[in-house]
């Protein structure tokens, strides 16, 4: 018997006669005989609470990674969380509930969602955001969807300087639903180089700030695109100081919000920010919590808009979506919450102040030179004549950036890519700089 | 019910930060002027204390499956074990970035590899891809790994259909949908079954595959099962089971020994990981050797004693996730598997076998059951016929005044006024009893006082919600005062 299945030998006796039956077996007599005879045990012991853990510690301590310090970013990034955050994660009323289908045993969830909803309207300046997708690159893929299914149009605009890992799932999706994708170049500078705009468009995609780090001018984009959707895929950290694409006339503004509260996890779970103008409300996939009333008048929340999805629609839903990034929408939430509008800023320009610091002081090494001289906000791209040594000297001083390798994927070659948050101290960029310098530079010191 | 806005006052924060080195301006003068931002995002100003009031208190507002028994059917709302979180707290896997190279995060890929290995045993199946981050976008994968398979053959352009059966969950539609299938509904029959007929009628050269939950959405293992899958395959096409139910045959069945093409599992049902009041989830999704080069890049192989991944698959899809899928759910669900064993696996579905036909045996003497014969891990109830004007939402609504989660309710939607009940077998037979005896209460009192039905819940939070109202004027966020 597990610690986690109750049932006694006599409890178990008690149900079968209940039911009418001699034995566990029989419970099972309807999956046809030859199916149940081809089946084969995975050959696996029984484990104990103590040996589980010894096991997955082994593989935690496994990971040499973990005790690099992370200068590496490339849409996944090293913030401070808040002890905060994790406590009201671990609330049991939050992380053992389901999908809030029953308002009135869910006002925990649905309150937290509309809070939710409304911060990331705030961060966006969008007028409907959803309660979260899967993570930014299905977020960015569903809004190509949409934007298709608005306007009609099979062709997405989408820059060569977007994050590589997201373009791929957009490309996965863009070829499930029959959509195009061309390439909108970058100039010399590191911006967006959108030259003509094609016949039978959907959307533009533009990445704030891109997967260089280069803050992007928003401005006239829209216009130049007429109906087809402006699409803006943020870090939504830089929008604590960055003027919002809402402001710029976008018309979906989706994003990576594991920068919001969330660990790095290997990459999973993430949060998909999702947000809209009201007039496509009824477009969008997502779920959305909705303020209304009870019985007695008081104020409660619901899930609105049901009949744009799966559950109800089935074929003709917005999104095939059900479970999303709940309990990692709630961690932005609490951790936008402790931050208040001046911790949010405080955390953006301590991004931009130290990475500016660093960036400046790789600059005065010589071989060593920025790729792009637009502003940026906390990542860029070094150059340099031999990238993958320099990486390796990094390595040796137990710093992790982005390798060449992966920064080429964006079509960039020879150059590494630096990402710098508030968590890196003065002493860890003084060591990557000396790091940089390695043999023969010493004397600058 | 007051929200985090209503809670603070301007100036107070909820944590510290270090100090800037530079004034704000000239930290400022890295943006170009026209990209600043010109006001601040309104968010609220709380202390740490106030913050931590209001989302406890919003935390005792939910029902969990730590506060009580959750027979939400299709959700397979069971224990979460404790262990589980403290692990993927772990700093080596909780702190990982996933951009390192591959010789760094060994630990990591040993976790995928382990957790691979483990499901395509339990499905019986040789290929496997973990990447798909809930149940329906595990769907969507495996309806893109067949659009690739019949465009690799050549014979996309007339494999069109998809074909479903009327109990399908919504997500299958929706999925089929979305990679360009059309859907083709499959009725039915009494038994509550695949109508063999009608799929014999339906299937042809037009027809890509077949989305099956196994068992139905009705508890109903389908006995037909290898005769569906054999004239699928023999028609040219693949079949697709949902894994939602998983439940009810783990350690006892494999859905490679039934004819399966793709299988999606959902971590967050079957394998014990907490729902998160919606997510995150995992659908990892196990395929047959056909599909196997089709599967998503990259792939977690082996070589000694070391771990790599594999880019060099020419026929993949591509990636669905822009990393390795929901990585810290997949830690709880191989710390599960492993805890379990291979009797604990099959301990899972006895236990919730026997709970649901225990608690089917002795609510059908009060409710209807429209199909009387043996369920796996849930069952299908309605609620008609309970008394002048009451509805199954009723019966869910009173339920909480006796201290449940109510059942699914309204699906099937085969089924009218349905009460779709999975009691998952970490429930105590005390608390199947005491489930029990609250479901006849509460038909008696239909008959004896329906307006306790009606104006059910009256020991909630709150009392019923108007949910059309919440259409009707919309308030999707909330406004400065």
């Amino acid at each position: 018997m597990t610690e986690y299945i109750p049932h006694t030998p006599e409890d178990i006796e008690e149900m079968l006669s209940a039911i009418g039956l001699k034995s566990l077996e029989a419970l099972f007599s309807d999956i046809p005989e030859e199916v149940r005879r081809r089946y084969r045990p995975l050959g696996l012991p029984r484990g104990d609470e103590e040996k589980v853990r010894r096991h997955l510690e082994g593989l935690a301590k496994r990971s040499t990674g973990r005790g690099l310090i992370p200068f590496l970013g490339g849409g996944i990034y090293d913030h401070f969380v808040p002890a905060v955050v994790n406590y009201v994660i671990s609330l049991p009323g939050f992380y053992t509930a389901y999908t809030p289908y029953q308002p009135e045993v869910s006002q925990g969830t649905l309150t937290w969602m509309f809070e939710y909803q409304t911060m990331i309207c705030e961060l966006t300046g969008m007028e409907v955001a959803n309660s979260s997708m899967y993570d930014g690159a299905t977020a960015l893929a569903e809004a190509a969807l949409m934007a298709h299914r608005t306007v009609g149009g099979r062709r997405v605009l989408v820059p060569r300087s977007l994050n590589p890992q997201v373009r791929e799932v957009l490309a996965t999706y863009a070829w499930g639903a029959g959509l195009e994708l061309l390439d909108v170049p970058y100039s010399e500078e590191g911006k967006l180089a959108l030259e003509g705009v094609p016949e039978g468009l959907c959307a533009l995609v533009v990445q704030q700030p891109n997967f260089f780090g280069v803050i992007e001018d928003l401005s006239g984009l829209k216009e130049r695109i007429g109906k087809a959707f402006l699409i803006v895929y943020v870090n939504p950290i830089a929008l604590g100081v960055l003027e919002p694409p809402g402001a710029f006339g976008a018309d979906v503004v989706v994003g990576e919000g594991q920068v919001l509260g969330n660990p790095m996890g290997f990459g999973g779970p993430l949060l998909g920010i999702f947000a809209t103008r009201g007039e496509h409300l009824r477009r969008m996939p997502g779920r959305l919590a909705g303020r209304t009333m009870d019985a007695e008048g008081r104020p409660g929340y619901v899930m609105a808009f049901q009949t744009r999805e799966q559950h109800i629609r089935r074929e003709r839903a917005t999104s095939n979506i059900c479970t999303n990034s709940a309990l990692c929408a709630l961690a932005a939430t609490v951790y936008l919450a402790a931050l208040g509008p001046e911790g949010l800023r405080r955390v953006a320009l301590l991004s931009i102040e130290r990475a500016h610091d660093l960036a400046s002081r790789i600059k005065m090494l010589p071989g060593y030179e920025l790729a792009f001289s637009r502003p940026f906000f906390n990542e860029f791209a070094v150059r340099c004549a031999a990238p993958e040594e320099a990486v390796a000297r990094l390595r040796e001083a137990g710093i992790a950036v982005l390798p060449p390798g992966l920064v080429a994927k964006a079509g960039l070659d020879g150059a590494f890519l630096v990402a710098v948050t508030e968590k890196r101290t003065e002493e860890e960029l003084s060591r990557f700089v000396e790091a940089l310098k390695g043999e023969g530079y010493g004397d600058d010191l | 019910m007051g929200t985090i806005y209503e809670c603070g006052a301007s100036g107070r924060k909820g944590t510290s930060l270090p100090p800037l080195g530079r004034s704000e301006e000239e930290i400022l003068s890295f943006i170009p002027e026209g990209l600043r931002r010109k006001a601040p995002p309104w968010l609220p100003e709380v202390s740490q204390p106030e913050l931590v009031r209001h989302y406890t208190r919003l935390s005792r507002m939910n029902y969990g499956v730590d506060t009580g028994f959750y027979p939400l059917g299709s959700c397979t709302m069971k224990y979460n074990p404790k262990l589980h979180e403290e692990l993927a707290r772990l700093p080596g896997f909780s702190g990982l970035h996933p951009l390192l190279p591959e010789e760094e995060v060994q630990g990591a890929l040993g976790v995928l590899w382990e957790l691979s290995e483990y499901l395509k045993g339990i499905a019986g199946m040789p290929g496997v891809t973990l990447q798909p981050a809930a149940g329906a976008h595990g769907e969507l994968t495996g309806m893109l790994l067949f659009k690739r398979y019949f465009e690799d053959r050549e014979e996309l352009e007339k494999r069109v259909k998809i074909l479903l059966p009327d109990s399908a969950h919504g997500t299958n539609p929706a999925s089929a949908t979305m990679a360009g299938f059309k859907v083709v509904s499959i009725p039915s029959d009494a038994r509550g079954m695949v109508d063999l007929a009608a799929l014999k009628a339906a299937l042809g050269e037009d027809v890509a595959g077949i989305m099956l939950t196994v068992p139905n959405t009705l508890g109903i293992f389908e006995e037909d099962i290898l005769e569906i899958t054999r004239l699928v395959h023999e028609a040219g096409g693949l079949c697709y089971f949902d894994g939602a139910n998983l439940n009810a045959y783990l350690g006892r069945a494999r859905p490679g020994d039934m004819g399966a093409d793709v299988f999606h599992f959902n971590l967050h049902k079957t394998f014990s990981t907490p729902h998160g009041g919606g997510g995150p989830g995992a659908g990892p999704l196990a395929v047959s050797e056909p599909l196997v080069p089709y599967l998503p890049l990259p792939q977690i192989v082996r070589q000694g004693n070391r771990y790599a991944l594999d880019w060099d698959r020419p026929k993949s899809i591509g990636r669905v996730h822009p990393y390795f899928g929901n990585f810290l759910v997949m830690v709880k669900a191989l710390a599960y598997i492993l805890l379990l064993g291979d009797e604990g696996l099959r301990e899972v579905s006895n236990g919730a076998v026997l709970a649901a036909n225990y608690l089917k045996e002795r609510l059908k003497k009060t409710y209807k059951l429209p199909h009387d014969r043996l369920c796996k891990h849930e069952f299908v109830l309605s609620g008609e016929g309970l008394g002048e004007g009451i509805r199954t939402l009723d019966i869910a609504k009173r339920l909480i005044d006796y201290g449940f989660h109510p059942p699914t309710i309204y699906f099937p939607l085969i089924v009218k006024e349905a009460l779709m009940i999975e009691p998952t077998e970490t429930e105590p037979k005390e608390v199947l009893d005491a489930f029990c005896q609250a479901m006849e209460e509460i038909a008696q009192e239909a008959q004896k006082s329906p307006e306790l039905l009606k104006e059910a819940p009256h020991r909630a939070p709150v009392r019923r919600l108007d949910e059309a109202r919440a259409v009707r004027q919309p308030i999707l966020r909330e406004s400065p005062a």
